[in-house]
């Protein structure tokens, strides 16, 4: 799938295209197909989100959203060296889910 | 240490003001993403993987008890908690907010800092001997000059839009402990005779160095520049880069490349040219100026005390041996206070840990502080008789780790944990070789060795220069490593040679062990590393590794 | 008049001097070279200045294009003239922007012709950016402003 991706143009936060919106959690992210680089421009106009581009991802048997390529799954959950500092503070699998 | 007059303090203040207002139209759409980048960077406002980046500069590496305090109520209360000093002697915050971003530099403000010039291709913070004023084998203190550059190159008219980056470093010993000649332009203050018989100081000018993609060593262009056109020297050097620095290829554009490409006879040629036409426009700042600075670095009311320390603490003794280097004066040492506890991420401190280096530093070393190239802090001036009482609040904090130059002091770059152009992760690596090579007890044997990985080719954890060096390459969207050797960033300054194939995370673990064990096996005397590679050549190394 | 390069009076959003704003043919800094009788020449990024210095006294206006306001070379242009004593119109034309305005003020432009109208508000606070400077360039020359460092020694 086609999933968009950017940083919050005041928070710098990570965030993801749902639809609608941008949320934090990968897991909301939608398959934005051909109309991507459309949402892309139009987010970009509306200043909401900073940089936002296309990545390739695929949706797992459990509905979760795995990120093709490490980078955008460390930038899904946080540093692997911090594991206190990421999305998923409480997992000790979910380093293992970025490598 | 240097304090601001008023003038300083109106520049910095008015910088702030100006920011608050380009980061106000930014985010009320006055301008585009690219057209803020460039402002943002000018302020050391990067955006990295997980958020905006800052970085603020320490000039020279020097701060006081109160800046240090400063930078650790500041990753309290705008980032999470902590900070990441870095080779190039600044503190990088790594989660920060573009709203807060301006009352951020307000609050460095107050206390004499900023973020000017930390990013962008401009002139960077300039940087030097984090032991300068405190070496037994220093010239003079080299910071005046330093200090004399960075009012000069702040806000420079002409060099603000240069082809790229440009970093100087400032020395005044033989010994250089600042990368010097890894440097866009390394300055070493020295002394030579003059024609009266006496002596006189002035600067030796090193241009074309750095590491990135196409490390090079910068040759030396000019052996004696008298102090009193220092600047009009160095404005020389950058109007040649400005004007004919390479801006077709950003990978082609640092002026290592240009001194490469026109040779270095005919950059130099070039830049005496210029130089003599700049001594008649009269861009030197007045010479009082330069005495004006000089007495702000003057020696603290230094007390004649004990000489040498009580022994009888096998680990208090270990980490003398080690974390200190000796002092000008006879009853003192500079302290070096490790952030590279086993297991830890090299470089870096929580706001609790800088206050705590900060009243340390207060209390034991005349109210100053050192950042390292080498990710680490330093206490320039502690009495040989406090050093136990040091040591012992030290390690009560985790940072006493006994290990400066080696194996576990390694420099590691922010890597693909944070860095939104690596190629795979710095940090991990570096626990994984502290926690082994503490656990094996392999650490002392090795004695001086200094490791250095980068998480891409362009090198900020210095690779290039390493004993050992690691740099990390995406081999098909997996994490891949090369190893190199026998690099150094020293006075004996050498770029290190690629091992051959790169290994996967763990077998790049195993291939430092192997490397290792060929040293010792190999290594005659008191040879390091460093000496024993040299002499034995890389063949031992790679059939040891590939054989 | 038909003329591709150069920008027209109408183009000059700021302009600091009192005289006749020059309009005539703009050419390049070669044909400048070659032309006795050109006065107005256009400076492009990669162009040494310094193949001017012999006409600069026939030459009332120089542009210096900034194709993107990232290559500062037109900084350097700039400077060199201005301390080889040229006196007529330095014009910067191009990707001119807010951000860019003192500096280029501090090296000796003193009109701006930019691609896209700036904020005259904008503008105003951005010429007055800085009370003191710290290093020489144009402004200081010949102590008509005074170095930050020659101020501490007054
Ligand atoms: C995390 C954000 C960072 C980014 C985006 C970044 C970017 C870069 C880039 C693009 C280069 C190559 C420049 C060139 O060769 O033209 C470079 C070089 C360098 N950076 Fe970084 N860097 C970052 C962090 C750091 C850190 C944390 C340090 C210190 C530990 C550092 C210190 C250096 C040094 C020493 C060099 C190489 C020396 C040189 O040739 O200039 N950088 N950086
Ligand atoms: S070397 Fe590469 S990965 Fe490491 S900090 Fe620099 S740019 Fe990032």
């Amino acid at each position: 799938m086609r999933v968009l991706t950017g940083n919050d143009l005041k928070t710098g936060d990570v965030v993801w295209w749902t639809g609608e919106t941008w949320s934090r959690h990968v897991d909301e992210a939608v398959d934005a197909g051909e109309r991507a680089e459309e949402i892309l421009a139009a987010e970009e106009a509306a200043r909401r989100v900073n940089v936002p581009y296309v990545i390739e991802a695929t949706r797992e048997e459990d509905g979760s959203v795995r990120p093709a390529h490490i980078k955008d799954r460390i930038r899904a959950l946080g540093p692997t060296v911090r594991p206190d500092l990421t999305l998923k503070p409480k997992d000790p699998e979910a380093i293992d889910w970025v490598i | 240490m240097y304090k601001y007059d008023n003038y300083d303090q109106q520049m910095v203040d008015a910088r702030v003001e100006e920011f608050r207002d380009q980061a106000r139209r930014r985010l009320e759409g006055k301008l585009t993403e690219d057209q803020f980048k460039p402002l943002r960077l000018m302020n050391g406002l990067y955006l990295q993987l997980h958020a905006y980046m800052l970085r603020v500069a320490i000039p020279y590496g020097t701060l006081n008890s109160e800046q240090m305090i400063a930078l650790g109520d500041i990753a309290d209360k705008y980032d999470r908690g902590y900070g990441h000093f870095t080779t190039r002697q600044n503190l990088q915050y790594n989660w920060i907010k573009l709203e807060d971003a301006a009352d951020i530099l307000a609050d460095l403000a107050k206390v004499e800092m900023h973020a000017i010039q930390t990013s962008g291709n401009c002139i960077r913070n300039i940087s030097s001997d984090h032991f300068a004023g405190a070496a037994h084998d220093e010239l003079v203190d080299p910071r005046p000059y330093a200090e004399l550059l960075r009012q000069w190159s702040s806000f420079h008219p002409e060099f603000t839009y240069l082809p790229r980056k440009f970093k100087i470093a400032v020395i005044a010993a033989e010994k250089d402990r600042a990368a010097m000649r890894l440097h866009d332009i390394g300055i070493q203050i020295v002394k030579n005779d003059a024609k009266d018989g006496g002596s006189e100081i002035g600067a030796r000018f090193f241009v074309g160095g750095g590491m990135g993609r196409t490390p090079m060593v910068a040759p030396m262009i000019r052996d004696f520049v008298p102090l009193d056109q220092l600047i009009t020297y160095a404005e020389a050097c950058l109007r040649v880069y400005n004007r004919y620095g390479r801006r077709d290829n950003k990978y082609k554009a640092r002026i290592k490349i240009l001194v490469h490409e026109l040779g270095k006879d005919e950059y130099t040629r070039q830049v005496e040219e210029e130089f003599a036409h700049l001594l008649k426009q009269g861009v030197e700042p007045p010479r009082e100026e330069l005495e004006r600075i000089k007495p702000y670095f003057s020696d603290p009311a230094f007390e004649d005390g004990p000489k040498s320390v009580d022994r009888s603490d096998p680990d208090f003794a270990v980490w003398v041996d080690r974390n200190t280097h000796r002092h000008k004066h006879d009853s003192y040492v500079s302290a070096v206070i490790s952030l590279k506890p086993v297991g830890g991420i090299p470089g870096d401190a929580t706001g609790e840990q800088m206050r705590l280096m900060a009243r340390l530093a207060k209390q034991y070393s005349f109210d100053e502080l050192r950042i390292m190239h080498t990710q680490n802090v330093v206490l320039p001036h502690v009495k040989i008789g406090d050093l136990h009482a040091l040591w012992t609040e030290l390690e009560a904090a985790g940072l006493g780790s006994p290990n400066m130059d080696t194996i576990e002091d390694m420099i590691a770059c922010p890597g693909l944990d944070y860095c939104s152009l690596a190629n795979a992760r710095s940090i991990p690596l570096a626990q994984r070789i502290s926690e082994r090579f503490d656990a094996s007890g392999k650490t002392s044997k090795l004695g001086e060795l200094k490791l250095k990985i980068s998480g891409c080719i362009n090198a900020c954890g210095h690779h290039h220069a390493g004993h050992i060096g690691i740099l990390g390459v995406d081999r098909k969207g997996v994490e891949n490593y090369q190893l190199s050797l026998g690099g150094s960033e020293a006075e004996d300054v050498s770029l290190a040679k690629i091992t051959g194939p790169g290994f996967t995370e763990d077998g790049v673990i195993e291939a430092v062990d192997t490397v290792t064990n060929v040293y010792l096996a190999n290594k005659q005397g008191e040879e390091r590393f460093l000496d024993t590679y040299r002499r034995i050549g890389m063949e031992p190394f790679k059939e040891a590794l590939y054989g | 008049m038909d003329n591709p390069l150069g920008t027209s009076p109408d183009d000059v959003q700021f302009r600091f001097r009192d005289d006749e704003v020059a309009d005539h043919g703009t050419v390049t800094v070669d044909a400048c070279c070659e032309q006795t009788n050109a006065t107005a020449v256009r400076i492009e990024p990669g162009d040494d200045a310094r193949v001017l210095l012999p006409h600069l006294d026939r030459i009332a206006l120089v542009e210096v294009n900034f194709p993107t306001f990232g290559d500062g070379r037109g900084y350097s242009a700039a400077r060199i003239l201005r301390e080889e004593g040229y006196t007529g119109e330095l014009r910067a034309v191009g990707d001119v922007g807010i951000d860019q305005l003192s500096h280029m003020r501090r090296c000796g432009f003193d009109a701006f012709a930019p691609d896209t109208p700036l904020d005259e508000e904008d503008a105003k606070r951005a010429f007055a950016t800085w009370e003191n400077v710290y290093q020489h360039a144009v402004d200081t020359r010949g102590g008509a402003r005074r170095t930050i460092p020659e101020l501490r020694h007054e």
